[in-house]
């Protein structure tokens, strides 16, 4: 990772002298306490989501009564709205760069930008369970929608907090309290927003695109 | 890199904190913020000892039942209840628990670290813990404890109340609250690997770190990868149970055998996150009581990485008569089969490491020895499970009892007391008594064999699992009786160990820093270590640094004690000559508290979604979330140095 | 140190034989004793494992000696100077402790897997016989063959000697609308097992296991649920009678005759079953052919035990069975009599009392009531 150290806060913590995570102490693999952490999480997000594909995977196609996958996918609208979600991690990235750089205003300018995108594609999700729930597929109708709801429905919740967090940020940095040197802060949350975004990517190949063998 | 202007002046942080930060680090209310992973590692083995007790009580009752033919002692109902609750308890309220209790204390003064990584997440996980068992047993109170089995299966468990497969609310809260607990044992598991991974002392490469730290190093990527898993069944449960899903319901097409794969996907990984801190300890304290390093310490080490990956390729052994086809059983059979090598290899080494030693027969040798005969034999009757056929007989029956009870009991247990021996003079200054120690030793021992060595035999004789009774006749009523007996040898045994515990507390022996002789670190600095652990970071020179700097050895590989004071300073001395007061260590905070407090108030609202104050309940939960996450967020690791 | 090795391993072989002969002569007759097996996969299984647990028997006391060996021959006295040599590892001993376990193994897995096949194999020319597994009751279903209707009994499994019976297990009984999971008749996870006949075959909702019995002699072999079922999972048993060929055709031949005393000439006895408790609800007396909620009872007096095998049949067990079930053995039963099965909001699995918590409307049970019913029930030959 090709991250800057950036320069210490004032007053200068004492290096190695916290138990904690400030500053950044010299760590043995050279990446700071909390972007392991934030690794670690994630792989184990991983699981978590690869449980309920596999899930999904395992019951499509099983013979069931209501309405289908074809009968209710509109490819074009979500491949927009993943196409949107996509492009948030384009500006997720900018913000980066504009804190990386010292560049406050750019920051905020991206931070929403990011947050705002990630709402669109929520919105997008809520109509489209409307749509689906209007077609006749609710959670209990069969094992289509009850793969399907609390699959997406839980990345949604991903995504709905990765919002929190991107707001929570530029809230942060419109009171200036969030200062070139915090550059890992937005890093982390990043990693979190990227993240997210693959597992849609992931959840849009295997759920919508790729039709059942059957 | 630009330094932009505005770095220069930084915003006064306004914490929006209401509650005045604690600065307290002794006293009553200074438990509830703490911070210090010495602290909490001792009430992560409190907790875990309470709940251990009240484990214990459930398989006293159980046993009560279970003497006599036709018992009378509690009704079906409650004896669905208890034994439930004993799985659950035993496994997720003692056996991960006490292990992350080692782990939190120790980890940081073996690699010598003054913390870990995130102090306050890891008070967070700490009362994620305390209040997800509180809230399993408020079940018993509202509205009937769980009552599907610590293992759940499904569609018993996730079938909606109504539909009357169990009776009562247990299968809600054992959901909710196995998800709470998953919470808090993720998190302590990017805490303590974050930690081994990034703040060992100069010199302290991953081959010299005590095997002790890389078996909980093995141990936490397991529960990381396991947690998710367990965690994605119970909600698929509380779906099923509550919102219609169908994921187990076979009469939509569901599979109930889905929850079986993704149960023991979990569940087996979680075998090896109980047994490998055991195996850590013993690796700690059989070359300290027999004067002689481990015997191939990398062969130990890679063996239990082995069985970290092994671990996971061995879950469909839980379900072989299941149906699930010759082929895949087959295959099942041989991946179990392989495990018992590693297994095997870390069996000979421990032998190896006492053969031919100087050996101390301290009440925690005689605990790490026994862990090795009966882990030994509890490894055996897991050979003869994985012989396919011979399962299809045994699964179920008391015989598989017998084996988990070997492995957790005798390998779990027995490895945590001959820890909690080796490390209490540590922790507190003070020795357990040794005679009180011996004397519950050989009662464990006794009474351990007693109870669980028989059930091997009622398995044979045909007796199955989680029957509240059994008809006269059938040739198991003696055994029964025996094993009751035992029941209550090993409840004694329990209890002096608690009385020693308390006793040695306040008129134990004076430890001093190396009662043992010991070998690595942590037995450098001072018993209780100062809030800093170390004064100053060691340099580590070599695996068992603290020994190397006391002992070397002569051409013909015979002990030499060096001079006092050693080849370099020993890190005790140094600690001396600099007493501390400089250190800055992380501040307390009553935040990690609060944001754990949330967890319960959402199960309960979660458990009782289907009533209207519900809302206010999920209400309140999500504002208490929200404050104390942000306010914790909001608040420096470590106060400024002003305010001291 | 090879002798000794020898010796030990000798030892431990010498001792499973003890082991083996306690076992089976410690096994009281009618029990459900792994160790005494009467069948032919119970056979295989036995002389499988009995060999397996010597070896496992002859490395556990091999560890465990050695713990003990060196606990006692290296302590250190007073007076040592505690100055042992320091060994650090040997990798010869180290490979070798990998590599001799991992070839017992091997040897333990080829007949491990060989048998798997072999007990999994479909038999030729095997009597087919459906098993389904209720709450906490066994159902038998024998096939309709030559024209003849199927039967269906409960608890008791008969079966004739040295045949091929061939076992489809379900949890779903498709003839009924209701179950537990509220769709055709589903139930839980349960597990059959005859212990001296074969292992065990889970019986699992939505898909049909199978498994072979093959019995030796004539007798009655005791089973029971293993796999967590709920409440009364403890009382989930039944059992399997063994006949020669012809007392086992004799046996069919007459499950698959009508009831001997039909419902319409039952008296008071036929109000009280169909009409007054409305056992007919989840019961039937008069048709051998069909599966219902409940036990099917038109040749119920044929039978040695009712209630999952809890009861020998006889009047006295029969009469308080039939006035408070839920009192003899814990079932979710309360609300049993508030409407038939299906009805929304009624909750009943397993059998109500007919004496206590009636709902308002319904008749409670007298003693007499209920030895009327006992008389006719136990005339159903």
């Amino acid at each position: 990772m090709a991250v800057q150290e950036a320069p210490p806060r004032l007053p200068p913590a004492p290096p190695a002298e916290h138990g904690g995570q400030p500053a950044h102490p010299p760590t043995n693999t050279g990446t700071t306490n909390v972007k392991l952490a934030i690794w670690l999480f994630l792989a184990s997000d991983c699981l978590f989501f690869g449980a309920f594909i596999s899930a999904y995977l395992l019951y499509r196609g099983r013979p069931q009564t209501g309405p289908t996958p074809q009968q209710v996918y509109s490819i074009p609208f979500t491949s927009v709205s993943s196409f949107v979600l996509l492009m948030s991690s384009l500006t997720m990235v900018l913000a980066l760069a504009a804190i990386q750089r010292g560049d406050l205003r750019r920051l905020r300018i991206w931070l929403l930008a990011t947050a705002l995108l990630g709402s669109v594609f929520i919105g997008g999700q809520i109509f489209e369970f409307t749509t689906f729930a209007h077609k006749g597929l609710g959670l209990d109708t069969n094992l289509f929608g009850t793969t399907f709801f609390v699959l997406t429905g839980f990345h949604g919740a991903h995504v709905t907090i990765g919002i929190l967090w991107l707001l929570s940020l530029w809230g942060l940095a419109t009171q200036r309290r969030l200062q070139p040197g915090d550059a890992e802060k937005v890093e982390i949350a990043g990693l979190y927003w990227h993240f997210v975004d693959v597992v849609w990517i992931v959840i849009f190949t295997l759920v919508y695109l790729i039709p059942p063998t059957k | 890199m630009t330094t932009a202007t505005e770095t220069a002046t930084p915003v006064p942080v306004r914490a929006p904190v209401i509650l005045r930060r604690p600065t307290s680090t002794t006293g009553f209310w200074s438990w509830f913020s703490t911070v210090d992973h010495k602290k909490i590692g001792i009430m992560y083995g409190g907790t875990a000892l309470i709940f251990f007790a009240i484990g214990g009580i459930e398989a006293l009752l159980i046993r009560l039942q279970l003497a006599q033919p036709n018992g009378t002692v509690l009704t079906a109902s409650q004896y669905n209840q208890i034994f439930t609750m004993h799985g659950t308890t035993m496994i997720f309220l003692l056996g991960m628990p006490l292990s992350v209790a080692f782990a939190n204390y120790l980890i940081p003064l073996m690699i010598g670290a003054r913390d870990v990584a995130f102090p306050r997440l890891n008070a967070f996980g700490y009362w994620g813990f305390v209040l997800g068992g509180v809230f399993l047993y408020s079940s018993f109170l509202l509205g009937g404890a769980p009552n599907g089995g610590w293992f759940g299966y499904t569609p018993l468990t996730s079938t909606p109340l109504g539909l009357g497969a169990l009776p009562g609310r247990g299968p809600d809260f054992w959901t909710v609250g196995i998800v709470m607990l998953g919470i808090a044992s993720t998190t302590s598991a990017i805490n303590i690997i974050v930690t081994v991974l990034n703040m060992r002392a100069p010199g302290m490469t991953l081959m010299r770190m005590p095997v002790f730290v890389w078996m909980m190093l093995v141990t936490f990527f397991l529960t990381l990868f396991a947690m998710p898993i367990i965690t994605v069944a119970m909600i698929m449960v509380f779906f099923d149970r509550n919102f219609g899903t169908s994921f187990f319901l076979a009469t939509k097409g569901g599979d109930p055998l889905l929850y079986q794969n993704l149960f023991w996907l979990f569940g087996h990984p979680e075998v090896y996150i109980l047994i490998l801190p055991g195996m850590g300890i013993v690796s700690e304290v059989l070359p300290v009581f027999s004067r002689k390093p481990l015997f191939g310490y990398p062969v130990v080490v890679f063996s239990g990485i082995a069985i970290g990956f092994l671990g996971w390729g061995v879950w469909a052994h839980h379900m072989f008569t299941t149906g699930l086809g010759p082929v895949a059983v087959s295959a099942f059979s041989l991946s179990t089969m392989l495990i018992a090598i590693p297994t095997g290899v870390k069996i000979f080494n421990w032998l190896a490491t006492v053969w031919k030693g100087a050996i101390k027969l301290t009440t925690s040798m005689l605990y790490a020895l026994g862990f090795i005969a009966m882990f030994t034999i509890g490894g055996l009757s897991g050979v003869s499970l994985a012989v396919v056929p011979a399962d299809t007989q045994q699964h179920d029956t008391y015989f598989v009892v017998a084996h988990f009870h070997y492995v957790l009991f005798g390998g779990l247990v027995f490895g945590l007391f001959a820890g909690f021996y080796y490390w209490y003079p540590k922790v507190f200054g003070r020795m357990l008594d040794e005679r009180l120690g011996k004397i519950s030793f050989w009662m464990m021992l006794v009474g351990f064999n007693v109870t669980f060595f028989p059930m091997h035999l009622l398995g044979i004789f045909g007796m199955p699992r989680r029957i509240y009774t059994y008809n006269n006749g059938l040739g198991w009523n003696t055994l029964n009786l025996i094993i009751t007996c035992g029941a209550f040898v090993i409840a004694l045994s329990v209890l002096i160990f608690f009385v020693n515990l308390i006793v040695s507390h306040k008129r134990g022996q004076i430890a001093g820093n190396d009662p043992w002789d010991a070998r690595t670190i942590e037995w450098s600095i001072s018993s209780p270590p100062p809030e800093y652990n170390f004064a100053e970071i060691p340099e580590i020179d070599s695996r068992d640094d603290f020994w190397h700097r006391k002992y070397t050895e002569d051409d013909a590989g015979l002990l030499v004690p060096l001079p006092s004071g050693g080849s370099d300073t020993p890190a005790a001395t140094r600690a001396a000559a600099s007493p501390g007061h400089r250190i800055h260590m992380p501040s307390p905070s009553f935040f990690p508290l609060i944001a754990a407090l949330a967890l319960p108030i959402l199960g309960y609202a979660a458990v009782f979604h289907s009533f209207g104050w519900s809302f206010a309940l999920l209400a309140v939960g999500v504002l208490v979330l929200v404050f104390g996450v942000y306010a914790w967020a909001m608040e420096p690791a470590a106060a400024p140095e002003e305010a001291h | 140190m090879t002798n000794r090795v020898w010796r030990r391993g000798r030892w431990g072989l010498a001792l499973v034989g003890v082991a083996a002969v306690v076992l089976t002569a410690c096994s009281p007759s009618n029990s459900q004793n792994v160790a005494s097996p009467h069948g032919t996969q119970a056979h295989r299984i036995n002389n499988l494992i009995v060999p397996i647990w010597g070896i496992a028997i002859a490395i556990g006391l091999l560890v465990m000696g050695g713990v003990v060996f060196a606990a006692i021959r290296w302590r250190r006295r007073p007076g040592d100077d505690g100055r042992p040599k320091q060994i650090h590892g040997n990798l010869g001993l180290e490979i070798a402790w990998t590599l001799i376990p991992a070839a017992i193994l091997i040897g333990i897995s080829v007949p491990t897997i060989s048998l798997i096949f072999k007990n999994d194999a479909t038999p030729t020319d095997a009597m087919p016989i459906t098993v389904i597994g209720k709450q906490w009751w066994w159902e038998f279903q024998y096939p309709a063959s030559n024209g003849q209707k199927p039967v269906v009994v409960a608890d008791e499994l008969h079966i004739p000697t040295g045949t091929n019976v061939y076992l489809s297990l379900t949890a779903c009984d498709s003839s009924l609308p209701y179950g537990v999971n509220n769709g055709p008749g589903c139930n839980v996870i349960h597990s059959f097992w005859v212990p001296e006949l074969a292992g065990k075959t889970d019986v699992v909702p939505g898909q049909t296991n199978h498994m072979t019995l093959h019995a030796d002699t004539p007798g009655t072999f005791l089973g029971q649920c293993s796999q967590y079922c709920g409440l009364s999972h403890a009382n989930m048993r039944f059992r399997v009678i063994v006949q020669s060929p012809s007392d086992f055709d004799a046996w069919l031949a007459s499950q698959r005759q009508g009831p001997a005393v039909s419902l319409a000439n039952a008296g008071e006895a036929g109000t009280l079953f169909s009409t007054k408790f409305q056992c007919s609800n989840c019961h039937t007396t008069t048709n051998a052919s069909v599966s219902t909620y409940g036990p099917n009872l038109t040749h119920l007096a044929s039978r040695t035990t009712f209630a999952s095998g809890s009861f020998a049949l006889n009047r006295d067990n029969l009469i308080r069975w039939i006035m408070n079930a839920p009192g003899l053995l814990p079932m979710q039963s309360a609300d049993c009599r508030k409407g038939p099965p299906g009805t929304p909001g009624v909750t009943c699995v397993g059998m109500p009392s007919f004496t206590l918590n009636t709902p308002k409307g319904q008749s409670v049970m007298t003693h007499a009531e209920a030895e009327t019913l006992a008389t006719y029930l136990l005339s159903l030959k």
